[in-house]
Parts: C-alpha cells; structure tokens; sequence
C-alpha cells in the first residue's frame, strides 16, 4: 500500500461501477445525470440501462426534484454531477422534496475536495459534508478509494433513506480489497501499533485516509504509536468507534479534505465534547476556497499532507501532557 | 361527454361547502392564506367531484390513482378542505389547521398527513417531482398508462426558475400523462405578478417550451372540464391549463386585492365580511 508504484484509481469509478451492480440486483435503481455522464462515471450504468437513465441537462435543481418524483413512484434514484452544484446549488430541494419528502434518492457528489486541482475554486466543494450531514435523515457515506466506493453505493442502493455519497476526482491508491469489511454507520481500524498502546487515535475519511495510514506509518518508525480509524460513514457516526478510539488513545486528530467547519471533524468533535472530551486536532480546509493546481500542491498548500498530519499528532501529544 | 346541469349544479354546491371549510379553518387558524384557496376552490372542488381525478380516499395508497402534486403549498387549506369533504379524514381534524400536532401542518407534510403525494411548500419544485412521476410512471407502463398526473402551480410561483428547468424537460419527454394547472389570478405576496416580474405572453412561454396550451374560466365548471378534456385527449405532449380565476373568489370585499394573499380574517368586520359573503 506504501509502494510507490501503489495502484491509483478515481474514486468516482467505483461509483460508476458499483452503480451497476446495484442496478442489476434492483430493477427500480434508475440513474439521473445533469451533463455530466463521463465524468460522473454514470455512463457505464447508461451504456447498460439506457432505459433507466435519464438526461437532465445542467439543471441540478431539476435532478433532484424529478428524482424525488420517481422515487414517489417506487424508484431508487442515483443523481449525481459535480458536489459543488448536487448538493451544492440543489440544497433546498434536496432538503425539502428529499429528505423532508423521506424519500430514497442517492445522491453522488463527484469532483469534491481540492484534489480536483486546475479546475480551481468553483468546482471544489469544500463545504458539502456540512451542509449535507446538518440535514435530517441524510446519511452521509465517503469512501475512501474506488472499492470502498463501489461498495457504498450497492450498500446505499439497499436503504431506504436519501444518502449523500462523496466521490474525489483524482486517481487515489487503493487501500482496500474486495474482502475489506464495509457496513453504512461502522467505523473500521485500519492501522494498529504492532504492539503497545497507541498515544493518539487519527479518525480519517475519503481520499486522505491514505495520507493518514502514511503519517500513522512514518509516526510509528519514529517511535509514536497511533491508530488509524477510516471513518467511511460520516453520519449516522460510529458513536461507540470514536468513543472507544478517545479512551483508549486521550488524544485525537481527524483528517478531511473539507472546510473544518462543519466537517467530519466537528461531527467526531461533537461526538467528544458530550462523551469523551479529550484535545482534538483537526486536519482541512481553514475557512479558505481553493485555488487552480496539482492536486498534490493543493493538499500541501491547505496543509492537508502527511507533515502537516504528523505535526497534528505532535502538537496534540503536547496537550494530552 | 359534458357535465349534465345537475351536475354542474351539485359541482357549485360542494365547491360553495369548500370556501365555508377555508374561511372557517383560517379564522380558528388565526394566520394562513385566503385568496388562493379560495380562488382554486373551484378547481379542486372539479378534481376531486367530478370523477376527472382516480382516487380512492379510504386506499390513498392505491397504485392506480391518479397523482395530484400541489406546488404552491401554501394554498393547504383548499387541499386539506377539499381532501375531508372526499372523505381522506374527519371534518373536524379541519379545526387543527396550523396548531401544535395537527395533521395539517401550515403547509403541507406528507409525513403527517400521508395521504399526500408531496410536501410542499418551497416554490417552484412540485412540478419537477411531478414530471418525475410522470416519467418513472412511462418506464413501468409505457405510453399505456392510464395514470394521469396532475400538478397545480400558482402563478408568482412561475417567477422560479427551477419550474422552467421542468417545463423544458416535460416537453423534451413529451410528457402527455401530465396535465399543470396555473392558477393565474395575477397576484403574488407584493403585488400583481405583471408589476412585480411580468408573466406574459404567458401561453406563449409554455407553447414555446413545447406544451399544448389552453386558457379557460377557472370558475365555470363547464369550461373547466372542456379544457381538461381536452388535456387528456393530447397524446403528444403535456397539457397546461392557464385557469383565469379571481383571487379570493366567493368575497367580493376581498376579491382581486393582493393584500388577501397571506393572511386570514382576523378583525371582526373582516369576519363579518368573509362570513356573510359566504352565508356562513
């Protein structure tokens, strides 16, 4: 997994494939685009189901409101286009004829994260896991890798609540394996000290965990034992996961490639402060938009790359004492 | 076939029943809207009496009815008044409008009232949920389908651009299983929906998006059914009835003001007025 020559593959192609096999266990899966189908990966579940699919055009208020419509009439409805305009430009609609509605639409944001690079700032939702976990009923799923995400979406295909999955752009090594467990709402360990106690529990989720599983690695070479929680499902939170990781470890760091406002890291922080207050670091976005790059320049400049984690480790290490 | 008189007579009567149900819910309300409920009574009151809507009020989970999505919630009280006179719950949850628990919430919950097809209330989206239906309905049934779906928008509401996202995509899909009405009675919260974001040539907008366009007199029966008639009978695309009604129809004293937009009878002289217009 360290390997330098690592197999690396957009997380939205598993969405696209896993959107296919979960079309084909559920006649009433059916797939909306809003002109995006290429770079959604929804075209595969097109070239399949082209009576199932549906083109919106670019009218994402539309997407999400047709699907709704569908899924009133028995559908299981798969929107998606960039996060920035689903369930960025749709919120509304999303909260009121979704998940006011109750209605089982999934909704899959690709392109988020700063990762998606030269495209710049418009396009790199930053704000989505907010303003999608602060909604009733929403369940929030964000994979880490392209098999992670494959399974997400067959998993979010069998619920009967609206989910919001979030989908990075850029190639990402992939972590995971087919055997690896997935379960919507169970946060799984994916990096233990060989032996010892760790000093510091990392809770991670989408494209970084990867970045955090290499910190973890480095940490340890050093001397610094950590664990390394994928914290997959942002909501429904693993509660029991996040408490156990705090009293086991007295000090946290979470890793997100989102604005720490509002985050994954404010919901595990929420979680603690009611539980199990220990210090917590928080590794994103400091309330900036983004900028046009390299994905790899853009992490580093946010200071979401593997130093900026170790120092996390570090400096929460020192509060701990 | 058209409506028999006696039919049209009985269609008047229920409708006149109906506009009692809406004044007497808002002054118990103490808050709420007055002038579209009351000018759609008439449509609702056809929808619902004379047999042009499938629906089953003791099955509202029925899969064969017909569908009816209200865009504009906030004209609930015509919904709700209407839904109790065709027997989906007792006339006297009608009291409970707007309180702490009731079944009909300010604007419409399908969570509490689950005879609903949506919740609504945000403007400007029912008609895509309704194309929605419209569209999963064609992919189960094909052009068979013997569902019809009907979505009522309020006029103002058009100001919204999501509803014109939807129109261009029914007319894409040659939506002919859905019929809109449009409650055109030119006012909104503000004013006149021409001084405060011009409307017309309205039917051109809607013929232009490729829709089959009627007018008709959205208080006369008779022509109300010749224009959903002739709806039904389109095969090749969605229907839109521009309905011309008279906002606050059935009070002269409120008719036509847009002021009657969003709020009930409180004062007593405005009691009085709503009260003996309607023989109450």
């Amino acid at each position: 997994m360290f390997d330098k020559d690592v197999e690396q593959v957009p997380i939205r192609k598993g969405f696209g494939e896993g959107l296919v096999v979960a079309a084909e266990a559920d006649m009433n899966v059916v797939g909306l685009c809003a002109d995006l189908t290429e770079s959604t990966q929804m075209y595969l579940f097109k070239e399949k189901f082209p009576t199932r699919f549906l083109e919106i055009g670019i009218a994402e208020q539309n997407l999400a409101a047709v699907a709704s419509g569908m899924a009133a009439m028995g559908k299981v409805p798969f929107i998606t286009s960039y996060a920035m305009f689903s369930p960025g430009r749709n919120w509304e609609q999303i909260r009121t004829t979704i998940a006011y509605n109750y209605r089982p639409v999934k909704i899959a944001g690709s392109h988020a994260g700063v990762s998606v690079g030269p495209d710049g700032g418009t396009h790199q939702a930053i704000e989505d896991i907010a303003i999608t976990r602060v909604m009733p009923r929403m369940v929030v799923l964000s994979p880490c890798d392209a098999i992670e995400a494959r399974k997400a979406i067959v998993a979010a295909a069998k619920t009967t609540t609206p989910v919001y999955i979030r989908l990075a752009r850029d190639k990402t090594p992939i972590i995971t394996s087919d055997q690896t467990p997935f379960t919507i709402g169970k946060a799984e360990v994916y990096f233990a000290p060989k032996e010892g106690k760790a000093v510091v529990g990392i809770v991670a989720t989408g494209a970084l965990l990867h970045k955090a599983l290499s910190a973890a690695q480095e940490l340890e070479n050093e001397g610094v034992a950590v664990k390394v929680v994928n914290l997959a499902t942002i909501k429904p939170l693993d509660e029991q996961a996040i408490w156990t990781l705090a009293q086991e470890t007295g000090a946290i760091v979470t890793v997100e490639e989102h604005q720490i406002a509002g985050g994954m890291g404010s919901a595990v922080a929420e979680c603690l402060a009611q539980h199990a207050p220990v210090p917590v670091e928080f590794i994103g976005v400091r309330d900036q938009f983004g900028q046009s790059g390299t994905p790899a320049e853009l992490i580093e400049h946010y200071g979401m790359g593997v130093s900026h984690i170790k120092a996390a480790v570090e400096k929460v290490l020192l509060r701990k004492r | 076939m058209s409506l028999t008189d006696a039919k049209v007579r009985e269609l008047e009567t229920k409708a006149h029943d109906i506009r009692v149900s809406i004044i007497e819910m808002l002054i118990e309300a103490k808050s709420g809207h007055t002038a579209g409920p009351l000018d759609m009574a008439d449509i609702f009151t056809y929808l619902y009496f004379s047999g042009a809507m499938k629906y089953d009020s003791k099955r509202p989970d029925w899969l064969e009815r017909d569908r009816l999505v209200l865009s504009n919630g906030h004209i609930a009280p015509v919904l709700y008044a209407t839904m109790a006179h065709a027997g989906y719950f007792p006339m006297d949850k009608l009291a409970t409008l707007r309180k702490f628990g009731s079944i009909l919430q300010g604007h419409p919950h399908r969570e509490w009232l689950p005879a609903l097809e949506t919740s609504s209330g945000p403007l400007g989206c029912g008609l895509s949920q309704a194309v929605g239906m419209a569209i999963a309905d064609r992919m189960d049934h094909g052009a068979v389908s013997s569902k019809q779906i009907f979505c009522l928008l309020g006029d103002g509401e058009l100001d919204e651009g999501n509803n014109w996202e939807a129109i261009m995509l029914a007319g894409k899909e040659r939506l002919h299983n859905l019929t809109v009405v449009v409650d055109r009675n030119c006012i909104q919260i503000d004013g006149f929906t021409e001084d405060i974001m011009p409307l017309e040539p309205l039917g051109d907008k809607w013929r232009a998006f490729g829709w089959h366009v009627q007018e008709c007199d959205g208080h006369n029966f008779l022509d109300i059914d010749r224009a959903f008639g002739e709806a039904r009978a389109i095969f090749d695309k969605p229907s839109v009835i521009l309905a011309r009604t008279i906002a606050s129809k059935g009070i002269p004293a409120f008719e036509r003001k847009f002021e009657w937009h969003g709020k009930p009878p409180t004062t007593p002289e405005e009691i009085a007025t709503a009260r003996e217009a309607l023989h109450m």
